[in-house]
């Protein structure tokens, strides 16, 4: 396994997105084919079965390392990480066990058959041969949750490099229920495909920040405006009685989003559709949440589906009868759209998103201010005459996303963080006035740089008024500007109201405590925008 | 019942017999500093007393400031109190304070690690009644490599990146653990630089006659490629900034006993994490602690809830004592960019 635990090594120990797909396609050329293989199935969340439950892997191993159970539960959340935990406390392992990855996956799914006694024998006969990263790559084979910072763009694009075989064509083999057991490199990577190239996306065109007002842009009459939706951007492609999902990092979703199989023999073979995959619901698109249950999870529940049911709404359409449409103007492929929406039943997971009717740019504006009580961030707003182009370009496509929320709040209670920021304090609850008292009305965790999170660090730790556990009460002393994206009413907590995405927007050196809003601003937002 | 020897206060440890502050973090007339750190050896005091190694870099840092010294293990008979500095092992000059009171011994550590470094006066631990100990990594998932295996694998990561003509910028606090590098590493894989904030520290303890190798000041004129294969020591706060683009695709590294946590190294972002402290690690609080042979043991800065409960449980009669102590591994925020 050495092999692997120094390619796992090298993925972790670099940002830089060139050095980890180095490092795997030299993996991809130089490994045992069955370790490749169930490298590519790890990297997609095809993890073996867990043989051993949690709870028993950390008694042995506080066991092994002997310690009391609770001191190594209370070290795990500041490691952050089960499988890092345990390979930090046991002792040196004794001797050196050389297996290939393949061996070591047999040899834990082997387990699952066997009793406690068996297991926990061969667990620590693993930990008393295995050393330093190889140890913590074992831990995270029995634990699974094997997150590698590799996405499935990279795992295809290195794939690519090592085969020489198309990015496209490898992201679509490597779709679907394929197991390592029933499948070989040979069979998942170089056999031949009968569904030929069906599958290929077009590039997606990503629309820049608009910084300046729209008058930059000349005149309204150019321009056309959508609504701007917080969801997953999907190019859904109906081809040859099949249908493909791609989101917009060339990642191919389709088997997340079962519903869209509904739509074959409704929308006519060969139809490209660029558009905004939302959770839906009465009419109306969900909440951002709904959806995010249903991201990254391969296969979906019944109740999910019924739960969060997905729908496509349409903003584009980039091939129409087998045509591609992307060097015709806008109009005329928004004109081929609303035709299209025309002939969909009303049930269908496809509707087209509307346009926005302006005269002038602040008819526009005053749209734009109704974004949130629509769920949406903002105005997307496009030129007519434009091809639809690839990548980020400057020019045709632009996003006019309304400004946060915000408030200003005291810092009242801070917390350390874990993993990745363990030394730090990163967690910390804001309060707002209200009849002289300060009432917690939300927590907060990013938004500030490195070094603010250090210098808040230092003062917490000369501030720490008292102590709940990992929880400090701090001074109130600080004012944070907090900024979020919604605020809804919440009877659980005790402010009464709850907000979306916050976090700290700017510290407000220059705010004295007693400046800092109030319980009744907090309200007249949740009346305005709840 | 008797004044208890030490005492804690909003200014700091306080000698009630001696009427004296240890490493006080507000200003009193006279101040015991175990080193010279900034959150131990702070402006502001009337009088300060240190170890004769600690003063040239006190006197650095702190300019014009009143110091006596004193030489490690000899007893100096303050007001009621019979005091003597001991070798902490932390960086050169650092030392535990002993303070006796009517035959009651009570020892404040400082900051310490038992591994001698080769370069600072090794750890010597001292009998007491009670013990008032650090544990910035006080949890059984730090554990330290022996410090030439360490070195190891930084001249192999130099000489490595030597070879495909990049630089290596080592991230390592300026005073302690950028001058314990440099005198465990290889010096024959080529030239040293350093950022100014280092070579000051390197001039106050070359004066005082600590054996370090050549190293090379980088100034605004100075020509990167002039010195091929360089390593360059750096506090880590100047790596990624806009004083290390000078070096060009270089490669990037931290020396920090938080680079054991994966998480620390990926949020550091940089190539590499070399495991290396200038604190104790689990084991070595633990030995240290039982070697004293005290009873009353208070645990200051660090993991200190959980380090009290686990003492608790060894038969220790443990208490936590808040401090301004950061240690100064504490990240960036505590690092100087002189």
């Amino acid at each position: 396994m050495k092999r692997f635990a120094a390619l796992f090594a090298a993925l972790d120990q670099t940002t830089k997105t060139n050095a980890k797909v180095d490092a795997l396609a030299t993996y991809f050329r130089e490994a045992p084919e069955s370790d490749r293989l169930w490298t590519i199935a790890l990297l997609s969340g095809r993890r073996p079965k867990r043989a051993v439950t949690t709870t028993l892997l950390r008694q042995w191993a506080a066991e092994r390392a002997g310690i009391p159970l609770w001191l190594f539960e209370e070290s795990y959340p500041i490691v952050g990480d089960l499988a890092e935990t345990i390979a930090l406390v046991l002792p040196e392992p004794a001797r050196s066990l050389e297996f290939s990855l393949t061996e070591w996956i047999t040899r834990i799914r082997a387990l699952a058959g066997e009793d406690e006694a068996a297991k926990r024998a061969a667990i620590f006969e693993a930990w008393d041969g295995l050393g330093g990263r190889e140890r913590f790559v074992f831990n995270k084979l029995i634990t699974g949750g094997f997150r590698m910072g590799v996405s499935q763009k990279l795992t295809t694009r290195a794939l690519s490099r090592a085969t020489g075989i198309e990015e496209p064509e490898l992201a679509h083999r490597l779709m679907g229920d394929w197991t390592p057991d029933a499948t070989s490199w040979e069979g998942l990577i170089h056999a031949p495909d009968p569904r030929g190239d069906l599958f290929r996306p077009y590039p997606f065109y990503l629309a820049y920040q608009l910084e300046d007002g729209p008058e930059s842009l000349g005149d309204p009459g150019d321009w056309a405006a959508e609504w701007k939706w917080d969801g997953i951007r999907g190019q859904l492609i109906l081809r040859g009685a099949e249908h493909f999902l791609w989101s917009r990092g060339e990642e191919l979703i389709t088997d997340r989003f079962p519903e869209f199989q509904r739509l074959i023999g409704v929308v006519p073979e060969g139809t490209v559709l660029d558009g905004e995959v939302l959770a839906w619901e009465n009419g109306a698109p969900m909440a951002f949440n709904a959806l995010q249950k249903r991201i990254g999870r391969k296969t979906v529940p019944k109740k999910l589906l019924s739960e969060a049911p997905a729908l496509l709404y349409a903003y584009d359409l980039l091939e129409w009868q087998g045509e591609d449409l992307r060097e015709r103007p806008y109009e005329e492929r928004r004109a081929r759209l609303d035709a299209l929406a025309e002939t969909l039943p009303n049930d269908a997971p496809l509707r087209v998103s509307p346009l926005i009717a302006f005269e002038t740019w602040d008819t526009l504006a005053s749209e734009r201010a109704r974004s949130r009580d629509l769920m949406a961030e903002g105005v997307m707003l496009k030129r007519r005459d434009a091809p639809y182009r690839d990548g980020r370009r400057k020019g045709d496509w632009w996003k006019w996303k309304v400004d946060p929320l915000t408030i200003d709040a005291v810092m009242i209670y801070a917390q350390q963080g874990h993993g990745r920021r363990a030394n730090l304090f990163t967690d910390f609850t804001f309060a707002v006035w209200d009849a002289g008292r300060l009432v917690p009305f939300t927590k907060a965790y990013s938004g500030l740089t490195d070094r603010e999170f250090a210098q808040i660090t230092a003062w917490v730790r000369r501030n720490t008024v008292e102590r709940f556990g990992p929880v400090r009460s701090v001074t109130p002393e600080h004012v944070f500007e907090i900024a979020f994206e919604g605020i809804r009413e919440s009877p659980r907590h005790k402010s009464g109201v709850a907000l979306r995405f916050p976090r700290m927007s700017r510290w407000r050196h220059d705010k004295p405590v007693s400046e800092a809003n109030t319980l009744d601003d907090l309200k007249a937002m949740l009346a305005a925008y709840g | 019942m008797t004044e208890p020897v030490l005492t804690f206060t909003d200014r700091g440890i306080y000698c009630p017999a001696a009427d004296v502050f240890i490493d006080p973090w507000r200003p009193v007339d006279r101040a015991l500093i175990t080193h010279g750190h900034a959150d131990h050896a702070r402006p502001g005091m009337g009088r300060y007393l240190a170890t004769e190694a600690a003063a040239p870099v006190m006197r650095h840092r702190l300019g014009d400031i009143t110091l006596d010294t004193v030489r490690y293990g000899k007893t100096l008979d303050l007001g009621g109190a019979r005091v003597s500095f001991h070798p902490a092992g932390h960086v050169p000059g650092s030392a535990q304070i002993r303070v006796e009171v009517g035959g009651e011994v009570w020892v404040v550590s400082g900051d310490y690690k038992v591994e001698p470094d080769g370069l600072c006066e090794p750890f010597e631990p001292v009998r007491c009644h009670a013990f008032i100990s650090e544990c910035t990594f006080g949890l059984p998932v730090f554990r330290w490599q022996p410090q030439a295996q360490v070195a190891a694998e930084i001249n192999d990561w130099w000489a490595a990146n030597a070879r495909e003509g990049k630089a290596s910028l080592l991230g390592a606090y300026s005073l302690g653990k950028a001058q314990r590098l440099l005198a465990a590493l290889d010096p024959s894989i080529g030239p040293i630089l350093t950022h100014g904030a280092v070579e000051a520290t390197n001039e106050v303890l070359r004066a005082q006659g600590l054996p370090l190798p050549d190293t090379i000041r980088v100034t605004p004129d100075l020509d990167p490629k002039a010195h091929p294969g360089a390593l360059v020591v750096a506090p880590p706060s100047a790596l990624g900034s806009r004083w290390a683009r000078r070096f060009g695709p270089a490669s990037t590294a931290h020396a920090s006993g938080w680079m054991a946590l994966r998480g620390v190294r990926r949020r550091r972002a940089a190539d590499r994490g070399f495991v290396l402290s200038d604190h104790a690690d689990w084991a070595g609080l633990n030995s240290a602690i039982a070697e004293t042979g005290a009873e009353r043991i208070f645990v200051t800065h660090g993991y200190t809830a959980i380090f009290r409960r686990w003492l608790s449980e060894q038969g220790y009669d443990a208490a936590v004592v808040e401090t301004a102590y950061e240690g100064d591994e504490a990240e960036s925020g505590a690092e100087e960019t002189e």
